[in-house]
């Protein structure tokens, strides 16, 4: 009798109160996660909102007009686009050979696994060191370095260049690492079973297989090299003028915003917003980009 | 009788010598240059991280006495003093960063890889990723917006909400990772034996997580403390220190800030403290990394 009271008791539904708690829950959590949805929404509508004043001021000649002049009023951003192409640009230009060496000597079996782990995690560090701290060295270590045999006098474009390839150089060579080592080891089975040597395999194979993955990895650091800040701030010059040498000292969006925020008033403060969001538009396209090609990698 | 068939293999056109490898051939040459180029590049990419390390471990230690941690900046010209207030704004800053950030991002991951169902989670990992891509300098400009024009005031507020938005994608994707790798199994048997859903969440997935969970919050902080951008019009920097009478509500000093001032004055003894200060920050990130490493290396249940 007692036991089967309990059996029952038992097997009653739950109370409606912690039914209630478990819905509670979950919609809790589904509430932070949209929030995460929100805020993206949020900075998109905040920036835009912010230059609206600007837009209707400057219009889209803003974008190619080249003077700087907050006592004229004149405000455009030619040079600093120019600065934050160019330097991304150069960077890009060395960071994608070297990134995609180490991607390669890191996914082969050049090292003993323990070996190779090491390196891997030194190249990640890479991406870890803080922006400013780049900055720091790179003004009192490779400035005075790099002028001791090129035309170079102070800050200029080929520093900040230089700095900002080492800081894309992780991002490229992790990325394109993952891509290379999600190949299916058939392909490369199948290419070396006709007689192809390690390299024709890697190049002819392997590359062409893992180009998706490999050309998210290199827009994502291009995106990191369009919006960095601080150590292209403190290497770059903050020239506002737009000159071929890279041994001229030049401008970025980042580095424009950096330097004359915290100081601006009134217009100077419209046109800065604007430049901001031109900036944002600018990564954002190229971050959408890079995600829907490293998702794709990731769904092979 | 077979045996026409088996041909003599001195007589055969199949020359057997071709098998072996050839070291001068072209394609050996080609595949070990292409070698010793990747290895090249693999040291050349390491190098400037050694060269930064040694400059810091040099220049960071001469600079570091022990009242940098307590005194406040000095004055241009004028030996001495140290960056207290600056560590103090820092950890304040990151603090308020993390009150915000990691209940939305824990729960936020917890939400992706427990209860979420198609296409909605895939939406918001794919804008988790995105809003790790928006430059952090984007971040301070709408932090400034947002919260310095609407209260009227530069505050460690403001640094600490731009922190915040930094750091909330980071937690979201390891909290996510984390709960993850906690087998099915584990879920199925809290269950089994009448557990509710918040249960099984609260008192078996998470704390199975937490290692990991805890990991990537202190990545998170690491990463928030060496930012500079965010803080540059949001908290600002001053010479003094955080003011608990004005609720904070004032220009907040911090230590990524005060690297990038005191690296672009002509003067030395500030030049010295940016130094000291760097080496902190490349300290804690390392330190971080590498006990986040050891951490995740055991991926076990």
């Amino acid at each position: 009798m007692d036991q089967s009271y309990t059996n029952s008791r038992r097997l009653q539904p739950r109370p409606a109160i912690e039914r209630n708690l478990d819905k509670a829950f979950v919609w809790a959590a589904k509430i932070f996660a949209l929030a995460i949805a929100g805020v993206f929404v949020w900075i998109t509508t905040q920036v835009t909102f912010q230059a609206m004043p600007a837009i209707s001021e400057f219009g889209l000649g803003f974008l190619w007009t080249s003077s700087w002049n907050p006592v004229n009023s004149q405000f455009g951003i030619l040079p600093a686009v120019y600065g934050t192409i160019v330097s991304s640009f150069i960077a890009l230009l060395i960071s994608i050979p070297i990134g995609l060496g180490v991607a390669i000597f890191l996914s082969e079996d050049y090292l003993p696994p323990k070996v190779q782990r090491i390196i891997v995690f030194l190249v990640e560090l890479l991406a870890a060191v803080p922006s400013v701290v780049y900055g720091l060295w790179g003004i009192f270590v490779l400035i005075p370095f790099l002028s001791d045999f090129t035309p170079l006098r102070g800050p200029a474009m080929l520093p900040a260049a230089l700095i900002l390839s080492v800081m894309i150089l992780p991002t490229i060579a992790a990325i394109s690492r993952d891509a290379i080592t999600s190949v299916p080891i058939d392909l490369r089975q199948a290419a070396v079973g006709l007689g192809a040597t390690r390299w024709e395999a890697i190049l002819k194979i392997i590359i062409p297989a893992a180009s998706s993955g490999i050309i998210g990895g290199i827009m994502l650091a291009l995106g990191r090299a369009l919006g960095e800040t601080m150590a292209v701030t403190m290497l770059i010059g903050n020239a506002n003028t737009i000159n071929p040498s890279v041994f001229a000292p030049s401008n970025t969006i980042a580095s424009l915003l950096a330097n004359q925020f915290a100081e601006a008033s009134g217009l100077q403060v419209a046109a800065l917003l604007y430049a901001a969001l031109i900036l944002f538009i600018i990564t954002l396209i190229v971050n959408i980009l890079a995600q829907l090609l490293v998702t794709r990698l990731q769904r092979i | 009788m077979a045996s026409e068939f088996i041909q003599d293999p001195a007589k055969s056109s199949f020359n057997s010598a071709s098998l072996r490898r050839n070291p001068t051939s072209p394609r050996t040459l080609f595949g070990l240059i292409m070698s010793g180029i990747a290895g090249l590049f693999t040291i050349l990419a390491i190098i400037p991280l050694v060269i930064i390390l040694a400059y810091l471990l040099g220049k960071g230690i001469a600079a570091l006495r022990p009242e940098v941690f307590t005194e406040l900046p000095p004055p241009p010209m004028v030996p001495g003093g140290g960056f207290g207030n600056a560590i103090l704004g820092t950890a304040i800053m990151v603090g308020i960063g993390m009150l915000i950030s990691v209940p939305i991002g824990i729960m936020a991951g917890i939400y992706l890889s427990e209860f979420s169902t198609g296409k909605l989670a895939d939406w918001i990992r794919f804008l988790t990723n995105v809003l790790s891509g928006v430059p952090s300098i984007i971040i301070g400009v709408f932090a400034y917006g947002v919260i310095v024009l609407t209260t009227r005031s530069y505050s460690a507020w403001a640094g600490g909400f731009a922190l915040a938005i930094l750091m909330l994608p980071i937690i979201v994707r390891t909290t996510d990772e984390a709960l993850k790798l906690v087998p099915q199994e584990v879920r199925q048997a809290s269950i089994g034996v009448g557990a509710n859903d918040y249960q099984t969440v609260l008192q078996i997935v998470l704390p199975a997580a937490v290692p990991a969970i805890i990991t990537g919050v202190t990545l998170s902080v690491a990463r928030a403390a060496g930012e500079t951008a965010p803080l540059l019009f949001t908290a600002l920097f001053t010479q003094y220190w955080p003011n608990w009478n004005n609720l904070l509500f004032e220009p907040t000093a911090s230590l990524a800030v005060l690297v990038y001032n005191f690296a672009i004055v002509p003067f030395q003894n500030q030049q010295e403290l940016a130094w000291a200060a760097a080496f902190i920050l490349v300290v804690l990130v390392l330190l971080t990394s590498i006990i986040s490493r050891i951490a995740t290396a055991r991926r076990t249940y």
